[in-house]
């Protein structure tokens, strides 16, 4: 039985499924730092879909591929401590500014780097942006086909992964060939939860910044752990044009963002007590809204 | 002068009921550009097509008629659409934020590098100056969206590449035959000077469609519930009131992601978007996302617990209480005083 290996696109978020009132500053911008950051939510179904393909195929590697700040290597960590191998943390100030297309163009370049993979998996949309357009534009950029949407991977048979994908109004079984792409829907199982085992094997895994900040007993275990070391790579790393990155490499420019402000309607305010009610089904009725 | 580009979904030979808002949007977009309106189809036995697509207005309807090009699947239709983009040069191109949509788009934007924009919630032309360059482009698509959590809404623009291309969802834009007997002329398209055979890498084995059970943009009345309803067991309440008042049930995304409601009941940006006649929000924050799905509704009840809730703002009545005690009373008048 072959093994195979896998590459997870995963992104850490904002988790702006709970904005909270402080989450606004005064002057109407967003206050990033009190959003707590999350692994995105599809990328933990995608990481699911890996985990599961590395447990039918022994020897199989699943191995995180994120962009972001330094702090992003936290779901690298995350994802360790429920099954994945390892993770690269993609991470330069040129990287700022980037539309999709400019991320997908630093990802796939970084995907060239790696070379060697077989299947990259990915969640369908981060919840930040829901534009679920990175990964058809990596698979793009890489020349490989793409499947999007799949809620399985039924089997994976003389190089062939057949998947079933959850579309708006039906469900469709593909095969397709490896290499490929693919992006996991949230209705996919969810991701298995932390391993104890592995929290204590790799809760000292640190990038080469994170290790610059942190307390020298340890240094040693990085020498004689090589598994502890998250690879870091910054435009440096990568083969790069960098008029194709951050803001430049970006076709869509914001041209303003407005807050939202309610302009408040005119609303008849009532209560749960029976004659309100009764007064408004009343009112209803007549004006033929409802009945 | 560069045309607007429709992509027209077909299903079982009838082309997308998104497709068709897109042409209509479209039609003005191109009315304001004094420019021709296009439009794409891909698929298979296609004979007749142009007669579901000119009353809205389409100049040209490009055909790429083959057996293996339905039901859709990415790479050959990718192929077909990128190389007619390269000929044609298209200001604009419009597509469903659709399974189809959203999985063809992207991949088509990457190829021609071009900027793309999901889940529009509306477009409008207009200039921009950019003050760095001291540069002023006129007769750019702003593409509107809600953004971050629905906080902001965000007009993102692309000033330099073409086509300038969005998706939309079924629903936001209105569809409407400009002129039964409009004609335009149809070009069929030479399908294998467009795909080659490791287009066909993905082999569909298997297909299930199923008309949508749930049919919310024709239904007079939603009632709709977000995660205030607490669990799926106090959905029922929903369905109750539905029935009762002959209307269908809706959720917000929170409510959907939470498990309540199914995926096909979602109101909003990246849900349906809807315009009843009465929209009864049931324990609904109203983040704006939400709100772009159903703020055109006619009449709007808010039901919540809080008083601040940004929903309340947009609505006609506002009920102050618990959805459970209140909607059994609403159901409760409702059966006594009407036949």
């Amino acid at each position: 039985m072959r093994a195979y290996k896998i590459i997870v696109l995963a992104k850490q978020v904002p988790d702006t499924r709970n904005v909270g009132k402080d989450a606004m500053k005064a002057d109407g911008t967003i206050n990033r730092a009190a959003l707590p950051a999350i692994f995105n939510p599809e990328d933990l179904n995608a990481l699911e879909q890996a985990l599961r393909i590395k447990d039918t195929f022994p020897g199989s590697t699943v191995t995180i591929l994120t962009m972001g700040p330094g702090r992003a290597a936290e779901i690298i960590r995350e994802a360790m401590f429920r099954g994945a191998d390892g993770g690269i943390l993609l991470t330069d100030r040129a990287f700022a500014g980037s539309d999709t297309l400019a991320t997908s163009y630093a990802i796939s370049q970084a995907l060239k780097k790696v070379k060697d993979f077989d299947i990259v998996i990915a969640g369908r949309q981060a919840i930040d942006g829901d534009t679920a357009q990175v990964g058809p534009q990596v698979a793009e950029k890489l020349g490989l086909p793409q499947v999007t949407y799949v809620e399985e991977i039924q089997k994976i048979e003389n190089g062939k992964v057949e998947m079933k994908r959850r579309l708006e109004r039906g469900v469709e079984t593909v095969s397709c060939p490896v290499p490929l792409v693919l992006t996991v829907n949230g209705s996919a199982p969810d991701c298995r939860a932390r391993n104890a085992k592995l929290i204590m094997k790799y809760k000292h895994a640190k990038t080469v910044t994170e290790l610059q900040n942190s307390n020298e007993d340890y240094l040693h275990l990085y020498n004689d752990r090589p598994y502890l070391n998250i690879p870091e790579w910054t435009v440096n790393d990568i083969e790069v044009d960098h008029a194709e990155l951050g803001l430049s490499g970006s076709p869509t420019k914001v041209k303003t963002v407005e807050n939202v402000v309610l302009q408040a309607k005119e609303a008849k305010v009532i209560t749960s007590a029976d004659s309100d009610i009764n007064d408004l089904m009343r009112e209803l009725i007549e004006s033929h809204t409802i009945g | 002068m560069n045309s607007v580009f429709v992509y027209c979904e077909i299903e079982d030979g009838h082309v997308a009921e998104v497709s068709q808002e897109l042409m209509t949007k479209g039609r003005s977009l191109a009315n304001e550009l004094k420019c021709k309106l296009e439009a794409i189809v891909i698929g298979h036995q296609l004979d007749g097509i142009e007669e579901q697509i000119f009353p809205y207005g389409v100049d040209i309807v490009h055909v790429a008629d083959d057996k293996r090009l339905y039901p859709y699947s990415t790479l050959p239709h990718t192929s077909i659409i990128v190389k007619l983009f390269e000929e044609q040069k298209p200001q604009i191109a419009l597509m469903g934020a659709s399974s189809i949509g959203r999985d063809l788009g992207p991949r088509v934007s990457s190829a021609l590098h071009s900027g793309l924009t999901a889940d529009c919630t509306s477009l409008v032309i207009g200039d921009h100056l950019d003050k760095k360059q001291n540069k002023n482009y006129e007769n750019l698509l702003y593409q509107i969206r809600p953004a971050f959590g629905g906080n902001i809404i965000a007009t993102i623009i692309n000033p330099d590449c073409r086509p300038q291309m969005a998706t939309v969802r079924e629903g936001v834009m209105k569809k409407e035959i400009l002129d039964p007997k409009y004609k335009g002329k149809v070009v069929k398209l030479d399908v294998a000077k467009y795909v080659s055979d490791a287009d066909f890498l993905v082999e569909i084995l298997e297909r299930h469609m199923e008309k949508s059970k749930v049919n919310m943009k024709a239904a007079p009345i939603v009632v709709a519930g977000g995660y205030g309803m607490g669990s799926k067991e106090n959905f029922q309440l929903l369905f109750d009131l539905a029935e009762v008042l002959g209307g269908e049930v809706g959720a917000s995304r929170a409510a959907v992601d939470a498990g309540y409601a199914e995926h096909e009941r979602q109101i909003g940006q990246t849900g349906v978007t809807v315009r009843p006649k009465l929209y009864i929000a049931c324990g609904i924050s109203g983040q704006i996302q939400h709100r772009a799905g159903m703020e055109e509704s006619a009449q709007i009840i808010a039901i919540n617990t809080d008083p601040e809730a940004p929903i309340n703002a947009v609505a006609d009545y506002v009920i102050n209480g618990d959805v459970a005690t209140i909607i059994p009373k609403m159901i409760k008048y409702y059966k006594q005083n009407t036949k």
